[in-house]
């Protein structure tokens, strides 16, 4: 199994889109080290046979009529918005080059 | 009626039949929970909103209506409290976290439609660990709840404050959410009662999601009628969500009160080895043996089962849970609604300013498990991880299948410590994550559990009792819930609740 150092978690926290602190980084990397170490022996346990679960209870083909229904409000929604301009939500630039 | 004190102790049973009688009115009974409220809650700190104008309206209209002869839900009238990771129009709704400070969602959770419908005025919203990461509320962007029993001590978590109100009589009902034991373990260390249902008895619409395949909401309470009679009223389909159980579910108040007839003749529980022993405390351990034999006494048939998957469940649980979250809480990007933090330097790009507000924005736990799922489903990773964890749920479901061959219900310890000191675990993850060790696997497989107190441990704190039952067979821990109740009931000769320490009430 691998191991978690700064490297590996500033690699994860940047495709979590999660700003770390250097304190951060030091930290979570020892932390998470301990924790994947402790969780790895899931590995051991199943054999090939096993199939994986991914839902306790499954149901499948769940639709309901597709008829218009009542929508959210919103003016209820645009109040919380960090910003808004014309009734739509106001976002920062989107492409990465220089504005 | 008598004066608060006595109203504030009654149960939701017994206050629902009180108000059908008309010896108290809703605004009388939501007026002294909010009275109780502002009298302990700066010493619990159960509550991060109090909704006292809207609640003392909800209960107006109740009074209202059953003045002019309507006829009314069996619990109208009787307030509740509501963990704050489960979203109200038109109250603030945090799931504990800085990310949704002063966030009014606009939009109900099914389950507080129906608890509206039904005419249960909702007092406030409950502390939680950040986005319900954690067992001790001391994840809570907002401050600790304190333990009702110790105020020194965690009231577990991660609805602590749910726990922690009915505890402390500042509401006589709560709603919890619970992923891997989040309504069980705060019920056991407190001294109450928590159900977490079968996966989709519960509507999951409005939940602020942790991960979607084991989150489930239920009903915490002082009784087992009591989480029956609010179980009836969440419970049931739910069109809005794709995972609720479509069949028609049976009264569990009525599988309650049959069970406190006390009669167990002929029940098979089943005691897994694989929960209890080494690692759980010796008052914890001594508190559940007599439970057992309570049980037996009673006419239960107990046998040994062995579900040995279930020593892999802790881990399996720490690769599913943080994979499936760091997935929901992608959401939070700062674009849309809750907080937006603009970079301190540089250009800001919405890529920048999403990361510079889950930088800010999240607490440390939340970060920790983000970080940890988004390792567990990286390239290179998924098959070890994700994979063999999604097949260790397949074993968990096989043992639940085979065990349950054996016996109608499972039982437990719920936490293998009672309530520890502020601080004890928080710098060890792991550590805190063990409290979850048998709460765990019914949220891996689906299967429903409850909590319920079996007595006080040796150091003089509640120690709780879980039942376990089969998929859609929530029935179970009802009756049995309810006779095990009856039992230590009549051992007691009051409710556990009621050796509590007084707290201090300010003016």
């Amino acid at each position: 199994m691998s191991t978690i150092d700064s490297a590996e978690v500033l690699r994860l926290a940047a495709l979590a889109r999660i700003d770390l602190s250097e304190a951060e980084v030091t930290r979570l990397a020892g932390e998470l080290d301990v924790i994947v170490q402790a969780v790895a022996t899931v590995s051991e346990v199943a054999g090939p046979d096993v199939p994986a679960t991914s839902h306790p209870i499954p149901l499948s083909n769940v639709f309901r009529e597709d008829v218009p229904g009542a929508t959210l409000d919103r003016e209820a929604i645009m109040s919380q918005a960090p910003e808004a301009l014309d009734d739509k939500f106001a976002v920062p630039q989107i492409l990465g080059e220089e504005a | 009626m008598g004066d608060h004190a006595d109203l504030l102790r009654l149960s939701a049973a017994d206050l629902a039949a009180a108000l059908t009688a008309g010896e108290v009115s809703s605004v009388e009974a939501t007026r002294a929970h909010l009275d109780r409220i502002s009298a302990v809650d700066d010493d619990v700190h159960a509550f991060l909103h109090v909704n006292s104008e809207e609640a003392l309206a909800s209960a107006g209209a109740v009074d209202d209506a059953r003045s002019a002869g309507e006829t009314l839900h069996p619990l109208a009238g009787v307030p509740i409290a509501v963990k704050d990771v489960v979203v109200t129009k038109g109250q603030v709704t945090t799931a504990g976290s800085k990310m949704l400070e002063n966030w009014v969602p606009p939009y109900d959770a099914t389950l507080v439609t129906r608890l509206r419908e039904a005419g249960l005025p909702i007092l406030g919203k409950t502390n939680m660990d950040e986005f319900a990461m954690g067992s001790s509320t001391e994840h809570s962007a907002y401050g600790p709840t304190r333990n009702p029993w110790d105020l020194g001590r965690i009231p577990g978590g991660s609805g602590g404050g749910s726990a922690a109100a009915v505890a402390a009589f500042e509401a006589p009902l709560a709603i919890g959410t619970d992923t891997g034991g989040s309504i069980r373990q705060p019920a056991a260390v407190t001294g109450t009662v928590g159900v977490k249902p079968t996966y989709g008895s519960v509507s999951r619409y409005g939940l602020i999601a942790l991960a979607s395949s084991l989150d489930q909401a239920g009903p915490c309470s002082r009784t087992v009628l009591d989480a029956a009679l609010l179980h009836d009223v969440i419970g049931g389909h739910d069109p809005r969500d794709s995972t609720s159980l479509p069949e028609a579910a049976p009264s569990y108040a009525e599988a309650a009160r049959q069970g406190a007839t006390g009669d167990l003749s002929g029940i098979r529980v089943g005691v897994v080895t694989e929960l209890g022993g080494e690692g759980y405390e010796p008052g914890v351990r001594a508190s559940f043996q007599a439970a057992l034999a309570a049980l037996t006494a009673a006419g239960a048939d107990i046998v040994e089962v062995s579900c040995p998957s279930f020593s892999a469940a802790l881990a399996a649980y720490y690769l599913i849970l943080p994979s499936e979250a760091s997935s929901n809480l992608a959401k939070f990007d700062g674009m849309r609604y809750g907080l937006r933090v603009e970079p301190g330097d540089g250009p800001a790009t919405a890529e920048r300013v999403m990361a510079a507000t889950r930088g800010a924005g999240f607490g440390d736990e939340v970060k920790r498990r983000i970080i940890l799922g988004t390792y567990a489903l990286s390239a290179g990773y998924y098959d070890a991880y994700y994979g063999s964890a999604q097949k260790v749920r397949t074993l968990i479901q096989r043992d639940f299948a085979a065990a349950f061959e054996q016996a109608d219900v499972l039982v437990s310890p719920t936490a293998p410590t009672t309530a520890f000191p502020f601080g004890a675990k928080l710098d060890d993850p792991l550590a805190m994550y063990l409290n979850d060790v048998a709460t765990i696997p019914a949220n891996l497989a689906g299967v429903p559990g409850m909590s319920l107190p079996s007595g006080l441990s040796d150091d003089g704190l509640p120690v709780g009792f879980q039942l376990l039952a089969p998929a859609r067979q929530d029935a179970r821990l009802y009756t049995v819930g309810a006779a095990l109740e009856t039992l230590l009931l009549d051992d007691w000769g009051a409710p556990l609740l009621s050796r509590a320490p007084e707290l201090e009430v300010k003016a």
